[in-house]
């Protein structure tokens, strides 16, 4: 069994239009969509990265430049990871296939972690 | 692209899901609304609905990766209250708004055994109070529906324009041109005294009425925001029919009529989704707690002297819905109800109705005698009703062909699908019988 991360890609602004009734189904949906992959052991993490207040640091000469950013304008960022178990990637990929992020417009980069030795 | 993705977020496969996560979003934002309504008036609906907005939204962006928290509603209601605070502060007004938001915003408490004061009296005189601002007689009737869907009901512009079945635009800008009325203070949120109380309260239950009936005129399964609004019109007239201050006799005549239609939903399509009439509907499908709940309406209605509309329309839903067989139904006295209700609604609707009465109690030949002045009524022309029933009449006196031509109107100005296919299958009987 080896662990992977999907990184999940989405444009933040994309369905902030929905009613509060189709905004619970589509979190309803994710609920489910990790409660059987967690009864299954087979969803092992996740979390949100926050919105707002992010920074890109680079260094040019020694010296350390922040700028803030990526906004929640902007048109795709990542906005956060599940970690999942799977044999390979093509376990990996069924398992993910049903991930509601895909129905709902997002993107999701499909990486392996390389264990720690 | 952002419209496909609206639509992909179709409810018919959700159902079960839903259930999973139970947050009654659209109860909540409704209740948040009139909440926030009062604190920061009416005026500032624009405002208000932002708020709200942009509550839900947020546990739109946290929630589905990082999980529910412990108590949703609360951290929903703590977001929305910290965000109207900024409001408040940014226009200068926290400190004269500040004990009130306060007071009003409580958050729930966690645990199910303390006594919720979300859903305390208070909520409900705001949701009333809500409902009678937005069902103002200075709006459009239209602007009324749209409105108290919007923010009493906490529905999204384009789950109203499904509804209705009409364009995301037309039913924005009723609400964009409702909104200049209440900015212009016109409207103010109170419940009316004593002697406004009567013609508001009509100016509500019009409202209500209309919302019932565009949604169970809508005979397809697939659309379950019709249904909802079935549910909600329902829930509005219980939620008035049991206040002191507004409760009487006719609110419960409402409240009966919906639930007695209601409860027969259940029962109206086939397993195949075919249209099924009363006299082929499984009475056991019926639903007997909304009938128990009709019931206990239609007892309460009864107190007082006045027979409204509603109350004869409640009394002729209660004959259907009470009679344990198609062949029990007591027509006699659905046919007195039309009678009277000829007298307080002279309206050609109504007088169609009647004639399918008139045919059960007096016979086919005396139906379409009660028919024929209707066929010249200008406003039944393009109402597939009026040659259905014609058609029916006509079938069953042994004029077929006449039957078949009728029905072919019937058939081509039929609006919805299932009712085209309905009597697609009556002309195809009609057929069967002529050969």
């Amino acid at each position: 069994m080896a662990d992977f991360m999907l990184l999940l890609h989405e444009e933040p602004s994309a369905l902030e239009e929905l009613a509060p009734d189709e905004i619970e189904s589509v979190i309803g949906e994710y609920v489910a969509w990790r409660e059987e992959l967690g009864a299954a052991g087979r969803l092992t993490g996740g979390k949100k990265l926050r919105d707002e207040g992010g920074r890109w640091l680079t260094s040019e000469d020694g010296k350390l430049r922040v700028v803030d950013g990526p906004f929640s304008e902007a048109k795709e960022v990542i906005g956060g990871f599940f970690m999942i178990a799977a044999g390979d990637y093509a376990e990996a990929v069924e398992i993910s296939r049903d991930c509601p992020h895909l129905k709902f417009g997002g993107r999701i980069e499909l990486r392996e972690v390389e264990p720690t030795h | 692209m952002k419209s496909t993705r609206l639509k992909r977020v179709a409810r018919t496969e959700s159902q079960e899901v839903r259930a999973v996560a139970d947050l009654l979003f659209r109860r909540r934002a409704g209740q948040l609304t009139a909440t926030l309504v009062r604190v920061l008036g009416v005026q500032h609906l624009d405002l208000v609905e932002d708020v709200v907005q942009d509550a839900f939204v947020q546990a739109l962006r946290k929630w589905p990766i990082s999980g529910l928290p412990e108590n949703p509603a609360g951290w929903i209601l703590a977001v929305a209250k910290n965000r109207a605070m900024d409001l408040l502060r940014r226009q200068g007004r926290w400190a004269e708004k500040r004990d009130e938001l306060e007071r009003s915003i409580l958050p729930e408490p966690a645990s199910a055994q303390a006594p919720s004061v979300y859903f305390s009296e208070e909520i409900e005189d705001d949701e009333l109070r809500l409902i009678f601002a937005m069902c103002h007689p200075a709006l459009s009737v239209d602007a009324q529906v749209a409105l108290t869907l919007k923010t009493v009901g906490g529905f999204g512009t384009t789950e109203i324009a499904r509804a209705f079945l009409t364009g995301k635009s037309t039913v924005a800008q009723r609400l964009v041109r409702a909104k200049r009325a209440l900015r212009d203070g016109l409207i103010t949120l109170e419940i009316p005294g004593a002697n406004e109380m009567p013609e508001r309260l009509d100016a509500v239950f019009e409202v209500l009425y209309l919302m019932f009936n565009e949604g169970y005129s809508a005979t397809t399964g697939a659309d379950l925001v019709r249904a909802d609004l079935c549910n909600e019109a329902i829930r509005l007239a219980e939620l008035l029919a049991a206040s002191s201050q507004v409760g009487g006799p006719k609110s419960h005549a409402l409240a009966a009529l919906f639930l007695f239609q209601a409860a027969r939903l259940p029962a109206r399509i086939a397993r195949g989704g075919d249209l099924l009439p009363l006299d082929a509907q499984d009475r056991s499908r019926w639903n007997r707690h909304l009938i128990r709940r009709a019931l206990e309406h239609h007892r309460r209605s009864a107190a007082g002297n006045e027979v409204s509309a509603y109350h004869l329309q409640a009394e002729i839903a209660s004959c259907h819905t009470l009679a344990s067989r198609f062949e029990d139904t007591e027509w006699g006295r659905i046919l007195h109800c039309y009678d009277q209700l000829s007298e307080l609604d002279a309206s050609p609707v109504v007088a169609l109705n009647r004639v399918v009465a008139v045919a059960h109690v007096r016979g086919a030949e005396a139906g379409l005698r009660a028919l024929y002045p209707l066929k010249e009524e200008e406003s039944l022309q393009s109402y597939h009703a009026l040659f259905a029933v014609e058609a029916e009449l006509l079938w069953r006196v042994g004029r077929t062909s006449e039957a078949r031509c009728a029905v072919t109107a019937a058939v081509a100005l039929a609006q919805s699908v299932p009712v085209r296919t309905y009597l697609e299958r009556r002309s195809h009987d009609y057929l069967e019988a002529y050969k």
